[in-house]
């Protein structure tokens, strides 16, 4: 098992690496002269040169990016944001908070309501309810977030005037957001679990266990779940990586300071340093939580964590 | 003899949809938002960009059905003009993805050993980040427009295609029809398009007609935040993002777009619903 995690970390580490070169090479050839946005529409030539030379874009490809990879993975510094003049870490270290508290508590929502929705949808097959669950996750799937966010913000702020429709504060500036975020995941959750529940319906352990005369309630929760469960333990992994991403869109309808909007904002004025940051932020983001999911799997699958007591008998 | 056995598979599986309440349902929806769009020049009664600067703002009445925006265009006729670029954005988007996908994904299934190594390792760094943010990266980079707003999205799809259609191959490998193939000679390529593919291809089908739903999605919210298609194309992610200014006055102008994209992409994700229950052999009776 330990084989296992090191073995993942390391390549976690070569794709945050290859991350960072691609980013970093996408934005070097990026059509447009960074020194000259920043600089403003009418600043003079020299001016304009010797933003270049300050920000060290006058040096060639491979300088630049000796000097962009050195200080991230050796020196560990994520550098000064053009724009703003303050140190990117600094601020990323602000920010990341709004933006996973948004993501964690989406997250939250989406597990629960979807196993719920889903759970109740199979259990209940070929009923009307189970049409009308799956009618409300179709209907979840189908509308854009950043919509449905709009939709909230009319209802909710401009109508009654529950919610603050903008900004931070209090726990209920982010409630809209974390409900936009999680509707879609609820959706595919639900119609995972009720596809995977329905998957093992007609298993023989389950025919087994009714046989022995188990009651329904012990069949479907303590046969049936954990087996149906694995695909979607597989699927938190990527659904948490990307209501982390889905972020930039649902923090700028609701303008809220977090990683997201930082990285719209720097896209649209040119911050590279910020940019490459986010970026790699979101990479070592998606990797972790990969791993983990990829972890907590190997851990409560009994297959696969005998295939690695095995493989390490045989190392032996 | 073999061109009548195809037709015939493909009408079971055209029956098959059409006997799924709800698959019937997504192709009427998208049959008829389609063909409005197609034939928006005879069902629109204003012009793309026909101004009536004294009629701004003017809620839904009988005149304009869907009221007028902030220069007084038609917002229902501008909808159905719109419909053209969300819908072609979205099928360009997701067949150029999958297509690329199914090209990569073939070669690597198929070939396997260190080229395969090779594909999938560099798929793990494609895919390193979310498709939405990659999206946003490239779309960045290569500037707004129409055509570049397909090629951002359609980088997005490509390594979901990639790994679904080598997981589908990989458990075909050792089937004996490739051994017999392989035994008469044939080309790798023709192996790979000619034997291999249409055998794997359903899922892949299935997940490109997903894909369009969510390429629709995906393309508003960039038209949205200001990346994808720009105003004044009246792109419905992009109508959005010019009546967010407005949205506490006059409503209807963000209630309307979403409502097309909504039910197109709910259309969509119907078809495709029904396209994997009809393609799925297990439920074959």
């Amino acid at each position: 098992m330990g084989r296992y995690i090191l073995k993942r970390l390391l390549w976690m580490m070569v794709i945050v690496f290859g991350t960072a070169l691609v980013i970093f090479t996408i934005l070097y050839f990026t059509p447009g002269d960074p020194a000259v946005v920043i600089a403003g529409g009418n600043a003079k030539a020299e001016d304009v040169a010797n933003l270049r030379h300050l920000l060290g874009l006058d040096k060639s490809y491979f300088g630049q990016l000796r000097e962009f990879m050195y200080n991230t993975f050796i020196k560990f510094d994520l550098g000064t944001s053009w724009v703003y003049d303050k140190p990117v870490l600094h601020e990323l270290v602000i920010r990341l908070p709004r933006t996973l508290i948004i993501g964690l508590s989406a997250m939250a929502l989406n597990l629960t309501l979807g196993l719920l929705m889903g759970i109740f949808a199979a259990t209940h097959e070929g009923k009307w309810y189970d049409s009308l669950t799956m009618g409300i996750a179709m209907i979840f799937i189908s509308c854009p977030d950043f919509w449905v966010a709009l939709i909230m913000i009319l209802l909710f702020s401009s109508q009654l005037g529950w919610l603050p429709s903008y900004g931070i504060g209090g726990p209920q500036y982010y409630i809209m957001p974390i409900i936009c975020s999680a509707l879609g995941g609820i959706a595919v959750n639900a119609r995972q679990t009720r596809a995977s529940i329905l998957g093992v319906f007609r298993e023989d352990y389950i025919t087994t266990a009714r046989a022995k005369g188990q009651k329904e309630g012990r069949v479907i929760y303590g046969h049936m779940l954990p087996n149906a469960l694995m695909p979607i333990i597989t699927s938190i992994g990527n659904g948490f990586a990307r209501v982390v991403a889905g972020s930039a869109v649902i923090e700028s309808v609701f303008s809220i300071p977090g990683v997201g909007l930082y990285l719209l904002t720097a896209i649209n004025s040119r911050d590279y340093p910020v940019v490459r940051a986010c970026v790699l932020f979101f990479a070592v983001f998606t990797a972790l939580s990969m791993l983990l999911v990829d972890l907590v799997y190997a851990f409560v699958d009994p297959r696969i964590k005998a295939q690695y007591s095995n493989a390490r008998r045989r190392m032996k | 003899m073999r061109k009548e056995k195809r037709s015939s598979l493909f009408a079971e599986t055209m029956s098959r949809i059409w006997s799924n309440p709800g698959a019937k349902v997504g192709i009427i929806i998208l049959v008829i938002i389609v063909s409005a769009c197609i034939f928006a020049p005879f069902i629109a009664s204003y012009g793309l960009n026909e101004m009536d600067l004294k009629n701004m703002f003017k809620g839904p009445s009988a005149k304009h059905i869907m009221g007028t925006d902030g220069m007084g265009r038609d917002l229902f006729s501008r909808l159905l003009y719109g419909g053209r670029y969300s819908l072609a954005l979205g099928i360009c988007a997701a067949v150029v993805g999958s297509v690329i996908g199914i090209i990569i994904g073939s070669v690597a299934g198929y070939l396997g050993g260190q080229a395969e190594t090779i594909i999938m390792r560099f798929m793990d760094i494609w895919s390193s980040l979310p498709s939405m943010l990659l999206c946003i990266l490239i779309s960045a980079v290569l500037g707004a427009g129409f055509f570049n707003t397909v090629l951002a999205l359609s980088i997005g799809n490509v390594p979901i295609g990639v790994r679904l259609i080598r997981g589908q191959i990989l458990s075909e490998r050792s089937k004996e029809y490739l051994e017999a193939a392989e035994s008469i000679n044939c080309s790798k390529i023709s192996i790979m398009f000619r034997h291999l593919l249409p055998n794997v291809i359903s899922p892949v089908i299935v997940d490109a007609t997903m894909g369009i739903g969510m390429t629709i999605t995906m393309a508003a919210a960039l038209s949205y935040i200001g990346l994808g298609v720009q105003p004044p194309t009246p792109e419905w992610g992009a109508m959005l993002a010019d009546a967010r200014t407005h949205i506490l006055n006059y409503p209807y102008l963000i209630m309307f777009p979403g409502l097309f994209i909504a039910l197109t992409v709910l259309a969509i994700n119907l078809i495709g619903d029904g396209l994997r229950d009809a393609m799925d052999p297990k439920l074959r009776k």
